[in-house]
């Protein structure tokens, strides 16, 4: 077990007070936390999801843009806040734990905390409205 | 390990006479290893009788800041240590994402809140910004990480002798509670958990009763009683020391508060109420 970084502790506490759907991942890309509004849209409570590795929620989590082609690895929105540590908007179809595709818009951004420490990303979501593809 | 409170009030000095047992003066601890090491844990105004006591005594001095709120820096400028030539003075603290240590402990000594300026200081000053990868200074162990309190804040754990000498953990202004429905959760995501886990002796906010915190003081950067026994008690430290008094609480107030908590939470390890010139030995 890590502590975890106070920057981060004190964004998943401010998640857990919004009601904005907000993920959150660790310097790694390892989801550590998402809140109850975006348990709405992955389809799983947190708690029943736990901590996942960068590499299962990535591919648990399908992207396609919106004409329903699949989102490059690279180009997801919550792998380049991670890799490029900028912020991102798109709007995206998810599909998640419960395998229901949703029409989302995404704003990511890098957490950048104290003395330059790269510490991860946030993801802010809501569902909007789209035409399945 | 000898540890000593020389301020332990919060916020503002109290010279009055009600809160004279539990002192009036601002967070300062001295600690003091086997070898000889001094470490002075936050200036507050409770680091001017200690300096008066370390005049002549050491070639090397290390005040280690947690923060720059004005109670635990506003004794620095009257340490009588940094106007002796011969003196070489550490002090360790945060930057700021904007401004690194130097630049912000030059805002409180030059005009026109000090009339002397850090660079006109007789003695030598050396500045170290935390929280930094761990070190040592003489026969002590110092890790270092950020903790829940408005603006940069550090807390720190200092082992003599690392690994197996005791260990004490410095908490004065810390808030592990907010934000939360519930408290404590898992120590992964509790603020200064780390710091703290099995220490011989907390040193840790008391501020406020647990009615006081969660009728206006939320977000305040301080702890209740009850708080802090529950954060004590997740760590499974051994002791713990009261710290970190509110200006407004007089010592029959601060003894109802300690009693009323212990009753509340009746806490497995063994409160000390810490009082200004109390010493720990651990």
């Amino acid at each position: 077990m890590f502590p975890k970084e106070i920057e981060v502790i004190l964004a998943r506490h401010l998640a857990s007070c919004l009601a904005m759907p907000i993920f959150i991942v660790d310097d790694k890309g390892n989801l550590v936390f998402y809140n109850e509004p975006a348990e709405l849209i992955l389809g799983r409570r947190f708690e029943e999801a736990g901590e996942v590795m960068i590499d299962e929620w990535t591919s648990i989590i399908q992207i396609s843009d919106e004409k329903g082609e699949a989102v490059p690895y690279g180009e997801r929105p919550l792998v380049i806040a991670l890799n490029e540590r900028r912020p991102t908007f798109q709007q995206i179809w998810i599909t998640a734990f419960d395998h229901v595709p949703r029409f989302i818009a995404i704003t990511t951004f890098p957490l950048i905390g104290q003395a330059d420490r790269f510490l991860g990303a946030m993801a802010i979501f809501w569902e909007v409205g789209g035409r399945n593809p | 390990m000898h540890v000593k409170l020389w301020g332990t009030r919060g916020s503002l000095a109290t010279p009055d006479a009600e809160m004279a047992r539990y002192g009036g003066n601002t967070a300062c601890v001295e600690v003091r290893g086997a070898g000889g090491t001094v470490l002075v844990l936050d200036a507050g105004t409770g680091i001017r009788p200690l300096g008066n006591t370390l005049r002549h005594v050491q070639p090397r001095l290390d005040v280690l800041l947690t923060h720059l709120h004005m109670d635990h820096i506003q004794g620095l400028g009257f340490f009588a240590p940094i106007f002796n030539p011969n003196m070489e003075i550490h002090v360790w603290g945060p930057a700021s994402t904007t401004l690194n240590l130097q630049a912000r402990i030059t805002r409180y000594l030059s005009p026109p809140l000090f009339p002397i300026r850090l660079n006109e200081l007789p003695c030598t000053i050396i500045l170290h910004e935390v929280p930094c990868a761990e070190f040592d200074i003489g026969e002590f162990h110092i890790q270092t990480m950020l903790v829940c309190h408005p603006g940069p804040t550090v807390g720190y754990r200092i082992t003599e002798n690392y690994p197996h000498g005791p260990t004490l953990t410095f908490l004065p202004d810390h808030e592990p509670a907010l934000g939360l429905k519930r408290f404590p959760i898992s120590p992964e995501w509790t603020s200064g958990y780390a710091l703290a886990a099995r220490a011989d002796l907390l040193i840790h906010d008391t501020q406020y009763t647990h009615e006081q915190y969660t009728a206006g003081h939320i977000g305040w950067g301080h702890c209740s009683l009850r708080d802090a026994f529950k954060f004590a008690a997740l760590a499974g430290v051994k002791q713990f020391a009261t710290f970190h008094y509110d200006p407004s609480h007089n010592d029959a107030t601060v003894d109802q508060m300690i009693a009323a908590a212990i009753e509340a939470e009746k806490p497995a390890f063994l409160v000390t109420p810490g009082r200004e010139g109390q010493l720990f030995t651990l």
